[in-house]
């Protein structure tokens, strides 16, 4: 088995965010980690985040800062990671990607403990950066200009401490003098000699100044002074000239003004008036909103408030500090002020925000504490109370959606449809949902609107070439024409000239304002000035198919004669210029390619009204190719070139005939899209496959097809706009988009009803989409968040979801939700009373919160108020696919959590009693964590009743050692791993009956699969165990185990003798029993269990081979196989807590192997990973990677300069086109 | 044979070896300053890797910023205190 990994939608969790001006000075832009791909966002006009690009950097981002230097206008980016490098890198607009501009290694690799990159800080004038560590390890480094004022980076200097930890690094601002980096830190020398914990109870946080001496080129520790030991996060305050300088020390509860040679300010952070009183408050991100005349700060606490701190102070002197309370909105990983006022919002869990700043949070009515007002009493500080409430000082403007964190997935076709559904468990408490993904692109109906009778047709028409918008939209049926003007409201209008009793077969703006119909029996020419021209077909003959540009129209008769037209320039009118009898009917014709001389054809085009498609550039008077499509199952390229007589260029055979053509360019890398990209020729064929040949600029010879089966009907390929590109849409039995991301072509298919006729559409409130006709009706549609592998769909859960299972019979999905230190609803007196309001306004019980918008979407804003550690409030819930909506839900008693869950058959007691198929929930009651721990154990079966529409508890039994960790059915029995035992039940009246038990399993049972005789079973932390269970003897034992500790999450059965799982530190491995064990264990009549005994070092006699190995650097958190393709292969796909979701494909042939290893080798030598990461070493991060190809890392060929694919194909002796599409060709298996 | 000053010469290296990378093992090491440095080192792996402090963070429905916190504080003293110097006294009492 060997294995390429793909990536299939990228992590949307976000683990920091960082503000800066990266591509071009003033640019308002966000660079965001995702753990392992750098993003860059941007928000767009209309205030939606937009991603620039996103790259993978192979290896673990940890912290990011922007480094402006002096006199500069851009941003650098300074990332810490785990590559054991400071990496600076800069934003390159023309490439339209990061660029590495310094890389110096420092020392180990890895995120441990003494390895720098966990804190990284530059100085706010850019001229020192330092690089910290966890412990002791702190670098720091002279940024300088050469005389070409590009970036030069010093070695290192030591500002090591041993025995520190340290919590925070921040870079003071200090104007020109010295630059200071202060950092908080805790020594732990002492407490570790002390038995009596004496030193470990007076152990002190100091924060300390380290001066960087330019002059002398040192770095002295300055000075040190004792701080409020909570104190976890240090916030630089301007300075210099713009104020006081020092530090905010955010402490538990605190925020305390520091700075050498002043008193410390310290004041309270005002606390939710709810929350228990043993806990503290945290600030755990922060933004500095920093003007000449006035700066603020905006910290948000672990609850998500949001507070403003304000400084008063004279001169260097602070005298006052206050806090007051902003707004609540869910708690960030990092919050980001724009300087134009926005706030972004990089949510810890779930959707990430953007928000526009609507009041100052000056009002007096919300609560404030100052450093003047602060109490002290008996018992400390005197904490100040508020109540969250709605925003007030920010709007909602944009929502990114998030999907982090995964918790489990299943994927099945539980609604018939081409391709399974994945439906996967997200979010974590009142944020959490069930969302159902399915590859494609998510689709917005923006209008329907009922035609008479069936149209088969449809264009939009813009009045002016230079309009934005289109003016009008032309609807054809069989014997007439319909036209629309597009307006505050779309009605029908006679102005437009245009040919009403005849069908239309296609419409083009001509380049001087004058518009083209074009009819069976002729051409309607309607002149700016409304004078009409009319060209009628000669003879009794009809126009078959046309195409135009707006300069040129093409039309290709019955019989096939084909006639090319062109605008005449000075007179305006259309004067025939080409002509010449195919002898074959034609099926459609494409006008296009750049003209002689000079590129620039992307001026024509059928449709050519198209949004974002540029004008013919002035001067080029003619595009090159006419392509056709005969009934002689060929396609053919003809040159347009005056004078050569329309001459064959190029003739392709098919295999069916094809039904409609397009051609497009394809984009390369970077702003400049229009260098690098070819011209590519798209026909849909009748038997529905797609295919796409690269067309020779000069020659128009075609070369490289590519095929794709895109449904049962013929594809129909429109032009249309994504990103003001000029995109295609295929219409087949689903619709499908092509159109480029990151200099690759993508094809994907949209989630929508299949689509008759449809073209680009652009008007006020939709920029982008396009018209198509379905059956008799017209519809507007836009395409969203193009680049997304998927769409989603969710549905609203009320706890953090825990497991989900599929019932296979009713089709409805099981959903199990727990949540730690949480206030169950029925304890919630706040909710109740507003729940018992709603029912009575509604008339009906609503059951929870997540059955009224408007109160969850209160709960999703301010999150669930605090339990106790080891309070648990939890629900069983049955979710209807279908409709995405709940149809039971049960709240757990007893404060139970849902460790595990499954459907088992059992037999059930008594005489003549069958098998049924019941719902097995294994609970801990009081469950704790760090150890784990709990009061009391139980499994509860339930009995699914009404088709799956209900549950009904049969009996509880409580089990002791520990939390029941996974269930599964063998043989009509229940099979339990608790705690570190695996033990048999039989299905009793009252309880479950113990039959036989195992206790010799290492820690912890996660997962137990049952295949035949054998039984998979996941440790915690010792990964898979084989073992079989002996019925003579009531026995289990193990014959074969893993020769790794692997703290596994998921466990998926492949074969027989195989297993691949996935682990917390994110690894995923193939792990396989040796054939000839496999065998021995077969034919053994004791099944193994005299091997067993030999076992040697209390491992099993057989040990499990690992077949692929390879480090995913997310947490797995679900495996499952499917066919993601009708009729396509299996691959194994995975789902990760950072909220990415992957495949494993395995290769057929060695062939591939061979080819993607030696790609992905050349990469890893030519195009390092940007974080400084070794690739091969990322990929090997706990387990040397083996058998799988970085399926990420040969995408990125796509991406990498020309010269450097043409090199790294040439030493495969392959042209880039081959590898190009060897990649697509893939990717294309796989999704 | 390796000559005396070979072996002064491996023991300094050695000596360089654990003062430059914190965890470093030695031959009188005991079970608690082993177990020191494996949650030290687990403790600031976890923190490094955001996968495994959001993990952690759902688990315990606690903000990823709190769970980071905790997890340093427990760097100070991840095993509970140290064991009283019971061998040495042994030691010197046999002699």
């Amino acid at each position: 088995m060997h294995c390429y990994s793909l990536t299939l939608s990228r992590a949307t969790g976000i683990q920091s965010a960082v503000y800066g001006n990266f591509s071009a000075a003033k640019a308002q832009e966000v660079v965001v980690s995702r753990g392992k791909v750098l993003e860059l966002l941007r928000p767009n006009e209309n205030g939606k985040m937009q991603t620039v690009v996103a790259t993978e950097v192979f290896g673990c981002i940890r912290s990011m800062a922007a480094v402006r230097l002096t006199g500069s206008s851009v941003d650098h980016l300074m990332l810490g990671s785990d590559s054991g490098r400071i990496v600076l890198i800069k934003f390159n607009k023309d490439k339209n990607a990061w660029v590495k501009v310094h890389q110096e290694t420092f020392g180990r690799s890895g995120c441990r403990r003494i390895v720098p990159g966990q804190y990284v800080a530059v100085d706010p004038k850019g001229r020192a950066c330092m690089v910290g560590a966890v412990e002791k390890q702190k670098f720091v480094y002279v940024l300088n200009r050469d005389n070409l004022a590009n970036l030069t980076i010093s070695s290192p200097l030591e500002a090591h401490k041993s025995h520190h930890i340290t919590f925070s690094i921040c870079a003071m601002d200090c104007g020109f003098d010295n630059p200071i980096f202060a950092a908080i830190e805790l020594d732990y020398s002492e407490a570790d000699q002390d038995p009596t914990g004496e030193a470990a109870s007076v152990a002190q946080k100091h924060l300390t100044f380290y001066e960087m001496d330019l002059g002398l080129n040192n770095v002295v520790r300055k000075w040190t002074d004792a701080v409020d030991n909570g104190a976890n996060l240090l916030v630089a305050v301007p300075g210099g000239a713009d104020g006081p300088g020092g530090v905010l020390v955010c402490a538990e509860n605190f925020i305390i003004y520091k700075n050498q040679d002043h008193e410390e300010v310290r004041a309270v952070i005002p606390r939710r008036s709810d929350l228990p009183g043993d806990r503290g408050v945290l600030i755990v991100s922060y933004a500095t909103h920093k003007k000449k005349a006035y700066s603020f700060f905006l910290v948000q606490s672990e609850y998500g408030d949001i507070y403003k701190v304000t400084l008063s102070y004279e001169g260097d002197n602070v005298s006052e500090l206050k806090i007051k309370y902003f707004d609540t909105i869910p708690p960030c990983a990092s919050i980001v002020v724009l300087k134009t006022g926005f706030l972004f919002a990089a949510s810890e869990y779930g959707n990430h925000a953007l928000y526009q700043f609507v009041g100052t949070g000056e009002d007096d009515d919300d609560v404030e504490s100052s450093s003047a007002q602060l109490v002290q009493t008996e018992e400390g500080f005197q904490p100040v109370f508020f109540e969250p409430r709605p925003l007030k000082n920010l709007l909602l403007i944009d929502e990114m959606a998030s999907l982090m964190p995964i918790t489990d997935m299943k994927v099945a076709n539980l609604l018939n449809e081409e391709i399974p559904q994945i439906y996967a468990l997200c979010g974590r408490g009142p944020r959490a949902s069930l969302s159902v993904l399915r590859p494609g692109l998510a689709v917005t109906e923006l209008a329907v609107s009922p035609l008479p009778g069936a149209p088969t047709a449809v264009w939009t028409v813009k009045r002016n070439t230079q309009d934005e918008f289109d003016a009008f939209i032309v609807v054809s049926f069989a014997n007439a024409t319909l036209v629309f003007s597009i307006g505050e409201e779309v009605k029908e209008t006679n102005e437009s000239g245009f040919l009403g009793t005849v069908p239309t077969l296609h419409t083009q703006l001509l380049a001087d304002n004058s518009m083209l119909q074009i009819y069976p029996g002729g051409l309607r020419h309607i002149r700016p000035d409304r004078r009409i021209n009319e060209w009628k077909v000669p003879g009794r003959r009809n126009i078959k198919a046309a195409a135009s540009n707006e300069k040129q129209v093409a039309i290709a008769l019955q019989g096939g004669e084909v006639t090319v037209f062109e605008l005449e320039q000075g007179t305006g009118q259309l004067v025939e210029a080409e002509k010449r009898d195919l002898g074959e009917d034609v099926s459609c014709v494409e006008v296009r390619g750049e003209g002689r001389g000079g590129r620039g054809g992307e001026g024509g085009g059928r449709g050519g009204g198209v949004p974002g498609d540029p004008p013919v550039p002035d001067g080029l008077m003619r595009a090159s190719f006419l392509a056709l499509g005969t009934y002689d199952q060929t396609v053919r390229v003809l040159s347009l070139d005056p004078g050569q007589g329309l001459k064959n260029l190029a003739v392709q055979a098919l295999n069916s005939v094809p039904e409609s053509i397009l051609m497009l360019y394809n984009a390369g890398p970077g702003a400049d899209r229009t260098t690098e990209g070819g011209l590519f020729i798209h026909v849909g064929l009748q038997n529905g496959i797609l295919i796409r040949s690269e067309v020779d600029r000069v020659s128009g010879q075609l070369t490289d097809s590519r095929t794709r089966f895109l449904g049962t009907k013929a594809p129909k390929l429109f032009p249309a706009s994504v990103r003001g590109v000029r995109c295609m849409l295929a219409l087949s039995s689903r619709p499908w988009l092509g159109y480029n991301d990151q200099g690759r072509f993508n094809l994907s298919p949209l989630s929508y009803d299949a689509l008759d006729y449809a073209s680009g559409f652009a008007s006020d409130q939709c920029p982008e989409g396009f018209v198509s006709v379905v059956k008799s009706t017209l519809r507007i549609l836009a395409v969203e968040n193009v680049g997304d592998a998927f769409n989603t769909q969710a549905c609203r859960l009320r706890y953090t979801p825990r497991r989900l299972l599929i019932h296979p019979d009713y089709k409805v999905l099981l959903i199990a939700e727990a949540d730690h230190a949480a206030v169950p609803l029925a304890e919630r007196e706040d909710l109740q009373a507003r729940l018992a309001a709603i029912a009575e306004q509604e008339g009906a019980p609503v059951q929870g919160v997540e059955f009224n918008d408007e109160l969850a979407a209160l709960e999703e804003q301010f999150g669930a108020p605090k339990g106790q550690p080891g309070q648990w409030a939890g629900c069983l819930r049955i979710v209807d696919p279908a409709t995405l909506s709940t149809v039971f839900v049960q709240e757990l008693d007893n404060n139970e959590a849902v460790v595990s869950m499954a459907l088992v058959e059992l037999q059930l007691p008594g005489a003549g009693q069958g098998i049924e198929k019941l719902l097995a929930v294994g609970c801990a009651r009081g469950l704790r964590y760090m150890p784990t721990d709990c009061e009391a154990a139980y499994i509860r079966i339930y009995r699914v009743l009404d088709a799956g529409r209900r549950l009904e508890l049969l009996h509880k039994t409580p089990v002791d050692g520990g939390a029941p960790g996974a269930l599964a059915g063998l043989k009509g029995r229940l099979l339990s791993g608790v705690g570190p035992t695996l033990r048999l039940y039989d299905m009793g009246k009252k309880k479950l009956l113990r039959k036989c038990e195992y206790n010799r399993l290492p820690h912890q049972i996660v997962s137990i699969t049952v295949q035949g005789p054998r039984i998979y079973v996941g440790d915690a932390q010792e990964s898979v165990h084989m073992m079989r269970y002996k019925k003579a003897d009531n026995a289990f034992y193990i014959f074969a185990d893993d020769i790794a500790p692997r703290y596994l999450t998921s466990l998926l059965p492949l074969d027989y003798d195989t297993v691949a799982a996935g682990d917390k530190f994110g690894n995923l491995v193939v792990l396989r029993l040796p054939k000839e064990a496999s065998q021995q264990v077969e034919d053994d009549p004791t099944g193994g269990k005299m091997a067993a005994a030999s076992g040697r070092l209390n491992g099993a006699p057989h040990k499990l081979e690992e077949v692929v190995k390879f480090h995913v650097g997310d947490t797995i958190t679900s495996l499952q196989r499917a066919e993601m393709q009708a009729g396509g292969q299996e691959v194994l796909i995975y789902s990760t807590v950072m909220g990415a979701i992957g495949v494993l494909y395995p290769f057929t042939n060695r062939e591939d192997v061979d080819f993607f290893s030696h790609l992905e080798m050349h990469l890893r030598q030519e195009h390092p990973p940007l974080s400084g990461r070794d690739h091969l070493g990322f990929r090997s991060a706990y387990f040397p990677v083996r058998a799988c190809v970085d399926g990420d890392l040969c995408g990125q060929f796509a991406s990498i300069p020309v010269k450097k694919q043409q090199m790294i194909a040439e030493s495969m002796d392959r042209t880039t086109g081959e590898v190009l599409k060897k990649l697509e060709d893939i990717r294309n298996k796989i999704l | 044979m390796a000559t005396l000053s070979d072996r002064l010469n491996i023991n300094s290296q050695i000596e360089h070896l654990q003062a430059k990378y914190v965890g470093t093992g030695h031959a009188d090491l005991t079970k608690f300053e082993w177990a020191l440095n494996i949650h030290r080192d687990s403790y600031a792996s976890y923190v490094g890797h955001h996968n495994m402090v959001s993990y952690f963070g759902v688990v315990e429905n606690e903000s990823i910023g709190r769970v980071k916190y905790e997890f340093l504080q427990r760097m100070l003293l991840p095993c509970g205190l140290p064991p009283k110097a019971q061998d040495q006294s042994e030691d010197e009492e046999e002699k």
